[in-house]
């Protein structure tokens, strides 16, 4: 069953992000986005991963993409059909890069996946951490004691985002 | 601990055992099943419930043709939903707004799988809990989930290609935005007192704390209740579809089935939203007193600890889960009804007041409020309070807040009507004023 799952999911996920890819209206590749993000939730969730799940959904599903939807709305860009700066340098340098990538994860996917199980050779740690502290402590722990150093200064880097952008949108005057 | 006695004496199975293999899929399956149509007919009494509420309350006597008090009326208008023509404007896109209603409907719908409703209830095959699916995040699915119903308004509002929808799809997005954020915050506190995050923990809590979290958390469950108001675009916060300004709003170009699946999304987001504050805040399916406390502890069902700290086994029983099913359902009842009666109650809010009471009153009081219930529950913690006092402690901390907050929330301190506003530029007029206004005829008091 959860094989079952995982190709379908993961099938959703990749179809949906060649979608935002290929799809000509905007809004239309905001919805395949949406997609893609609820399947690789949904792949969180078959690898055990419910916090992380529930955060994808929450933040990126249900809160980013919406931002990005209002603003799509807002700009009026939902009905327009037009090319944009596609040239054909963009579209080289696009395929060079993409090319690199599959030829990288072919490379490594090609070598088995044994060396992946030995690097995930935690699992039983985190099993463990999940039965103690549950879904959301399992995570929470590490962030607030090995990494809270790294956490914090992350959301610094956020609030000083949130001050620029505000300095940008206030008019000088 | 002695075990309780089985009901079932003639099965070998410890009651306290629960459900397993393929009696937990037929159970499962079954609750699946009674929960969809419990949902679902509870949806469409609501809108009769609604209508004739409304009705009482403007002395007009509402819906009451069809069978028995009206009681058919919900029956007659789903049916008639059903057969009526479905109208697709001709500038609309087409694939998006058949979309737009079936992503409303479809969070809306699944949303009910993590509450609990009533006490496990024992079978010949084990113990049923009687929650569809206790997953490990409870709260944040329910977060996750519902925050992705504003795309059916959305994208159904910006699909019919209409100026009102749009608008009103446009409000609708940026209102949810807002208030989730306020709704996630108020829930915090709740998370912090009960240490988790699944409802069923949240509910075995409240039980063992002896007050529902609505005494200590009292600050909490108000902007809780403002919040989820918000976020189910509910009166005074029904900017998306404000009547006065917008039509409808995102459903104007809505007819038949598809307005009618915008209508069911609605009135399932507001069911959740009640039983949710009945589950965080009053105690979910608690009654008073510890008889059906019951809660699945290392693998065993309790009912709560004894005086040198080993567990009481629980003596799940059928009349414990019909009662207590009965206390979830009447206080979820109750909120559906607070819904209504606000609605019917208080005027709309201006959509800058909307914004400005999410962004700068309820954002900073919840996170303040974090702070200080935070910071209560460290002291207590470190003083050694528990068990009442504990919670005691901390309704006295919460009254405070709350009367503070309502406070400077009223009377437009913060937020002022424009008429407030417009009081509060104009000068006292002159006594030769008054003269020329009384002169052409005008009342001061107008």
């Amino acid at each position: 069953m959860p094989e079952i799952l995982f190709f379908i999911f993961a099938a959703v996920a990749v179809g949906g992000a060649v979608g935002v890819v290929v799809s000509r209206s905007p809004v239309a590749s905001l919805l395949f986005m949406v997609a893609t993000l609820a399947s690789t939730a949904g792949i969180f969730v078959l690898l055990e991963a419910h916090f992380l799940a529930a955060i994808q959904i929450l933040v990126y599903a249900g809160a980013i993409m919406v931002l990005f939807l209002f603003v799509i709305m807002l700009l009026n860009l939902g009905h327009d059909y037009q090319r944009d700066i596609r040239g054909n340098v963009a579209m080289i340098i696009g395929f060079a890069v993409t090319g690199g990538i599959g030829g990288l994860l072919a490379r490594q996917l090609g070598g088995g996946t044994a060396g992946l199980e030995t690097n995930l050779g935690a699992g039983d740690a985190i099993d463990a951490a999940l039965r103690e502290y549950g879904a959301v402590g399992a995570i929470a722990r590490p962030l607030f004691t090995d990494y809270v150093v790294a956490f914090e200064l992350t959301g610094l880097l956020l609030l000083v985002a949130i001050v620029g952008a505000i300095a940008l949108a206030k008019k000088a005057s | 601990m002695a075990p309780p006695a089985s009901p079932y004496p003639w099965l070998v199975t410890d009651v306290n055992t629960p459900i397993a293999g393929i009696p937990l899929l037929v159970a499962t399956s079954i609750k699946i099943t009674v929960m969809f149509g419990v949902v679902m007919l509870t949806v469409a009494y609501t809108t009769l419930a609604e209508r004739r509420i409304s009705a009482f309350i403007q002395d007009r006597l509402g819906p009451n043709r069809v069978g028995p008090f009206g009681l058919l009326q919900p029956i007659a208008d789903g049916l008639k939903n059903l057969v009526k023509e479905e109208a697709l404007p001709g500038t609309a896109s087409k694939l998006y707004f058949m979309l737009g209603p079936m992503l409303a409907m479809g969070p809306a719908l699944v949303l009910f799988a993590v509450i609990p409703f009533a006490a496990p209830l024992p079978t010949p095959w084990g113990v049923v809990d009687m929650i569809i699916a206790d997953v490990p995040i409870g709260i944040l699915y329910i977060l996750a989930l519902s925050s992705l119903g504003v795309y059916g308004i959305v994208i159904g509002g910006w699909a019919s290609n209409n100026k009102y929808a749009f608008l009103g799809a446009l409000r609708a997005s940026a209102q949810m935005v807002s208030y989730e954020v306020a709704l996630g915050l108020s829930v915090i506190v709740v998370l912090m007192l009960a240490g988790g995050v699944t409802l069923t923990e949240i509910v075995w809590r409240q039980q063992q704390l002896g007050l529902w979290f609505a005494l200590p958390l009292s600050l909490g469950f108000i902007l809780f209740v403002i919040s989820a108001f918000a976020e189910t675009n509910r009166l005074p916060f029904d900017m998306p579809e404000a009547e006065s300004e917008l039509i409808t709003g995102f459903h104007t170009e809505y007819s038949a089935m598809k307005f009618s699946m915008f209508f069911i999304a609605e009135y399932a987001h507001m069911l959740t939203a009640s039983a949710l504050m009945a589950t965080l805040f009053f105690g979910g399916w608690d009654l008073p007193g510890s008889w059906d406390d019951a809660f699945w502890y290392q693998g065993e069902l309790i009912r709560g600890f004894d005086a040198s700290g080993l567990p009481v086994a629980a003596a799940p029983a059928v009349w414990k889960t019909l009662l207590t099913f009965a206390g979830f359902a009447a206080k979820t009842g109750f909120f559906l009804l607070l819904y209504i009666w606000v609605r019917w109650t208080v005027p709309r809010f201006r959509y800058d007041q909307v914004m400005e009471l999410g962004w700068k009153v309820m954002l900073p009081t919840a996170l303040a409020y974090i702070m200080v219930v935070a910071t209560t529950i460290l002291v207590l913690d470190e003083l050694g309070v528990s068990g009442l006092a504990h919670g005691l402690a901390l309704t006295a901390v919460s009254a405070i807040c709350t009367v503070a907050f309502v406070f400077f929330l009223d009377r437009g301190r913060i937020i002022k009507g424009a008429a407030a506003r417009h009081h509060a530029v104009a000068p006292e007029p002159s006594a030769v004023e008054r003269e020329t206004m009384v002169g052409e005829g005008a009342t001061i008091n107008d």
